[in-house]
C-alpha cells in the first residue's frame, strides 16, 4: 500500500474513498488551531447569533480558508527573521481528545474536509466525519522537526498577539505532510479497534 | 570550578536533538518487525527520518522539550551548588538558542518562565561517589507520556494483582493498555517496585537512564523485564497506537525496600523519543573541565 497524496482543497468524493490506516501525503493550504482557538470559534462563530464586527475579519477569512481544507492541532516552535518573515522549527501534532467537545460543530460550520492531530478523537467527531465528509488524520507525534520541514511557507497568522504563538491560527502552505487515516467516513476508528483487541490480549495475559 | 556553562549547554543541545544510538537502533529494528505497508511501518519510517532531519539541522526531535532531569554523580570536594548554579544558566541559554521549548510554568499564576527556570524546575538529583571524575545524565521527558505515567499500590483487586512480581506484572501491562498509543508509543517502561510514594516515582525515572542492552543484575527482576516486554508487545498497541507488534522496546525495573504496610509499582513512560545524554567531566589539579566528554 503506497500513501495516497492529497492536495488541498480535497473534494468530498476523495475524502470518502479514504479507509482506516491509509496512509497520506497531504499539500497545501491549512491552518493550525488547538485549545484557544477552537473555543473562540464555537463562541464567536458557531454559537453566537452574531460575529462581532472586530471579529468579522477573521471570520470571513478562515471560512474561506477552512472550506474543504483541514485544522491542525499543533502548537508550533516559530522563528521570525530580520524581515518579519514567519518560519516554522518544530511543528509536531498535540493530543485532539481535547477539543472532541468543540470539533463536530467546527467540521459542520465550516465544511472542513479533516482534522490532524495525535491519539485520535470521540465518538461525537466520528459521527460528525461520516455525516460532513471527513476524516481524522493521525501525525506522528514527536515527528517535530520532519514536520516543520514540510511547512513550506508561513502565509498569514490570525489571534497570535491574543492567544499566543503556540495556540494562533497559523496559515502554512505544506507539501508532503505524512499522516495515517485512523477515523474514517464509513464509522471506523483504529483507536477503538486497537483498544478493543488489546482487551482481549490484556485478559488473556493477566488471566481475569 | 571552571566554566562549564557551554559545555552543560553542549549536552543539552544533544540531548534535544539527537537520540542515543541503543534508541535510535531500537527503532530501527522495530521499524523492520512491522508489516510492509503498514501504518506502523510507515510511523516508524517517519521517527527516523524524523531523527536524521533533527540531528542535522540542530532541532529539537520534538517540540516539547519536556523537563530537563539532571542526575550528577560527582567525587568528594566538589560544590554541588556551583554545578547546579552553572547547569542553570545553562538551560536559560539552551532555551534562548531554541534547543528548548520555554516550558516552567507557575501553577498559581499560569505564568510561563520563559527561561526552564523555576522552582524545582530543571529536576535534579546530585549523588557523591568513589570514582575521580563527574558524570552528568540529563534526560529530556515531555508532558504527552508524562501524563500516561501511572502508580498502582498493590493488592490491586480488579485486576486481581497481588503482592509479588506476578502482581507488578499485571498492573504494568495494565499501564500499557490503559496509555494505548496516547504517550507516543513505542516507549521504554521505567518501573519501580516498592518505596513510597515519592522515592518510587524517582527511581521508576531514574530507570530511564539504563541502557537498552543492559541486563539487571538481579536475576528475578532480568526475568521480569524480558517477560514483560514480551508480553506488553503482545497487546497489539503498535506505534502511536496503530496497531502493531511494537508497543514497548525497552523494560527497566528497580527496586527499594518498602514499608509493610506499603506495596507500591510505580511506571515511569517514556515515549520513543527517549532523550537521554551522558557527559564526563575530568579535571587536573582541582581545575574541572579540562577534559569534557560526551556520550
Amino acid at each position: 500500500m503506497s500513501a495516497v497524496d492529497l492536495t488541498i482543497p480535497i473534494s468530498e468524493e476523495s475524502i470518502r474513498s479514504l479507509r482506516v490506516g491509509d496512509t497520506a501525503h497531504l499539500s497545501g493550504v491549512l491552518v493550525t488551531g488547538r485549545d484557544a482557538a477552537h473555543k473562540y470559534m464555537i463562541e464567536t462563530f458557531i454559537r453566537s447569533p452574531v460575529v462581532p464586527e472586530s471579529e468579522r475579519t477573521v471570520y470571513e477569512a478562515l471560512k474561506e480558508l477552512l472550506k474543504e481544507s483541514v485544522i491542525y492541532h499543533c502548537g508550533p516552535v516559530v522563528r521570525q527573521d530580520d524581515d518579519g518573515k514567519w518560519e516554522f522549527v518544530a511543528a509536531g501534532p498535540t493530543t485532539s481528545i481535547r477539543e472532541e467537545v468543540y470539533e463536530p460543530e467546527v467540521i459542520e460550520h465550516f465544511g472542513l474536509r479533516g482534522v490532524v492531530g495525535k491519539g485520535g478523537m470521540g465518538p461525537n467527531t466520528l459521527r460528525a466525519c461520516k455525516e460532513h465528509g471527513a476524516v481524522y488524520f493521525h501525525a506522528v507525534g514527536g515527528a517535530a522537526s520532519l514536520i516543520a520541514a514540510a511547512v513550506k511557507e508561513v502565509v498569514a497568522v490570525y489571534k497570535k498577539d491574543a492567544f499566543g504563538v503556540p495556540e494562533a491560527f497559523w496559515v502554512i502552505r505544506v507539501e508532503g505532510f505524512p499522516v495515517v487515516v485512523t477515523m474514517d467516513t464509513h464509522g471506523r476508528s483504529i483507536h477503538d479497534e486497537v483498544e478493543e483487541t488489546s482487551k482481549a490480549a490484556l485478559v488473556r495475559l493477566i488471566g481475569s | 570550578m571552571d566554566n562549564l556553562i557551554e559545555p552543560f549547554v553542549e549536552l543539552i543541545r544533544r540531548a534535544a536533538t539527537d537520540l542515543p544510538r541503543d534508541v535510535e537502533l531500537a527503532l530501527g529494528e522495530a521499524r523492520d518487525r512491522e508489516a510492509p505497508g503498514s501504518a506502523a511501518e510507515g510511523a516508524l519510517d517517519t521517527v527516523l527520518e524524523n531523527v536524521s532531519i533533527a540531528r542535522e539541522n540542530s532541532t529539537p526531535i520534538c517540540q516539547d522539550t519536556g523537563v530537563p532531569i539532571f542526575a550528577v554523580r560527582h567525587p568528594q570536594g566538589v560544590s554541588t551548588r556551583r554545578l547546579q548554579e552553572q547547569i542553570e544558566t545553562a538551560v536559560a541559554k539552551a532555551t534562548e538558542r531554541a534547543y528548548l521549548r520555554p516550558n516552567a510554568v507557575d501553577p498559581v499564576t499560569g505564568r510561563n518562565s520563559g527561561n526552564n527556570l523555576g522552582d524545582a524546575y530543571p529536576t535534579f538529583h546530585f549523588q557523591e561517589w568513589g570514582d575521580d571524575h563527574i558524570e552528568v545524565d540529563l534526560l529530556l521527558k515531555g508532558g504527552g507520556c508524562e501524563n500516561v505515567g501511572a502508580q498502582y499500590k498493590l493488592p490491586h483487586a480488579p485486576l486481581k494483582a497481588g503482592r509479588d512480581l506476578d502482581g507488578v506484572r499485571k498492573v504494568v501491562l495494565d499501564a500499557v493498555y490503559q496509555a494505548q498509543g496516547k504517550g507516543c508509543a513505542p516507549a521504554v517502561l521505567g518501573i519501580a517496585i516498592g518505596g513510597d510514594r515519592g522515592s518510587g516515582y524517582v527511581l521508576a525515572k531514574e530507570q530511564l537512564f539504563r541502557p537498552l542492552e543492559d541486563v539487571n543484575p538481579v536475576p528475578e527482576l532480568a526475568e521480569l523485564e524480558e517477560r514483560l516486554l514480551r508480553e506488553c508487545n503482545e497487546l497489539g498497541i503498535g506505534p502511536m497506537g496503530f496497531g502493531g507488534k511494537t508497543s514497548v522496546f525497552g523494560v527497566k525495573i528497580g527496586a527499594y525496600h518498602r514499608l509493610p504496610a506499603c506495596y507500591f509499582v510505580s511506571i515511569a513512560y517514556m515515549c520513543w523519543a527517549c532523550r537521554r545524554a551522558r557527559m564526563t567531566i575530568r579535571g587536573r589539579h582541582g581545575h574541572w573541565g579540562q577534559e569534557v566528554s560526551y556520550q
